[in-house]
C-alpha cells in the first residue's frame, strides 16, 4: 500500500506542482489539494501508465452522481491506492 | 476547409481503428475574411486554426474508435509547436494517433505536414462524453458523411 501511495503521491506532486511534503495518504485530491478534473486526467493517465492499468473514472463519477459512492472512496489518496491496488490485483487475476 | 463553420477537415484519407491512427486532409481557402485581419496584405493560416485541424482530426478518430456513440471535446493541448508558415492555397495532410486510451478520456499525438515537411504538432488531450442532445448527434452524422465517414456511421448511432 505504501509504495502504491508513493507513486501516486510522486505523480500528483509533478504533475500539478504540489509539494511532495504536504501529500499524505489522507489527503483528498480535490478538497484538500485543490486538483480540478482536467488535471486529474494527467494523473489518471500517469498512474494508468505506471500500474498498467485503466482507472474506471467514468464509472466512479457515475457511483459519486448516483449517490451510491463518496468521492472519499475514490479521492482520499489511501482509498485510491487500496483502489489501484485491486485493480492490479484483478489484472493478474 | 469552411472556416466559416469552423469545419477545417475536408475529408478522412485513411483511418486504422486497430492502429489508433488517422489520415485527413484540409486544403486553406484562398480568400477568408480571417486572411484580412492575420494579416492585412500578409495572408497566414492562424496557429490556433491548425490546432484546432488537429483536435478535430484527433476528434474523428476517437469518434470512430467509440463507434460514433459518443463525441470528443478537446481538453487539454501540450507542446504545441507551430514550425512553419501556412498560407491561402496549402493542401495539408493531418495525423492523429490515439496514445492513451482513459476513462472518458483519450490522449492523442497529432500533426500536420505538406510532403514531407511537418508544419506543426501537438499532444492533445480529448474528454469523451456522450452527445448533448439530438440535434448535436444529428449533426455529426452529417458532418461524418461529408467528410467520408459515411460508410462508418452506424444507422441507429
Amino acid at each position: 500500500m505504501s509504495s502504491t501511495f508513493d507513486t501516486i503521491a510522486n505523480i500528483i506532486a509533478e504533475t500539478c506542482d504540489i509539494p511532495r511534503d504536504s501529500i499524505t495518504p489522507e489527503s483528498h485530491a480535490i478538497n484538500d489539494l485543490g486538483i480540478d478534473s482536467l488535471d486529474f486526467l494527467d494523473i489518471a493517465f500517469a498512474i494508468d501508465k505506471a500500474f498498467g492499468i485503466k482507472l474506471p473514472l467514468e464509472q466512479w463519477t457515475q457511483e459519486v452522481n448516483d449517490g451510491k459512492a463518496t468521492t472519499d472512496q475514490y479521492f482520499v489518496l489511501k482509498n485510491l491506492s487500496a483502489r489501484i491496488d485491486e485493480l492490479v490485483a484483478a489484472k493478474g487475476a | 476547409m469552411r472556416l466559416e463553420y469552423f469545419q477545417l477537415i475536408d475529408r478522412v484519407v485513411d483511418i486504422s481503428l486497430a492502429d489508433r491512427t488517422i489520415s485527413t486532409e484540409a486544403t486553406v481557402p484562398t480568400e477568408s475574411t480571417i486572411f484580412e485581419g492575420h494579416f492585412p496584405g500578409y495572408p497566414l493560416m492562424p496557429g490556433v486554426l491548425l490546432l484546432e485541424a488537429m483536435a478535430q482530426t484527433s476528434g474523428w478518430l476517437v469518434a470512430a474508435a467509440n463507434n460514433f456513440q459518443r463525441m470528443a471535446f478537446l481538453a487539454a493541448a501540450k507542446d504545441a509547436k507551430f514550425r512553419t508558415f501556412v498560407t491561402p492555397g496549402n493542401v495539408l495532410a493531418i495525423q492523429a494517433r490515439i496514445t492513451h486510451d482513459g476513462s472518458g478520456y483519450a490522449m492523442t499525438e497529432a500533426k500536420i505536414s505538406m510532403g514531407r515537411k511537418t508544419i506543426c504538432d501537438a499532444s492533445l488531450t480529448l474528454r469523451i462524453l456522450d452527445f448533448p442532445n439530438d440535434e448535436m448527434r444529428l449533426a455529426m452524422r452529417k458532418m461524418a458523411e461529408r467528410v467520408g465517414f459515411a460508410s462508418e456511421v452506424p444507422a441507429n448511432g
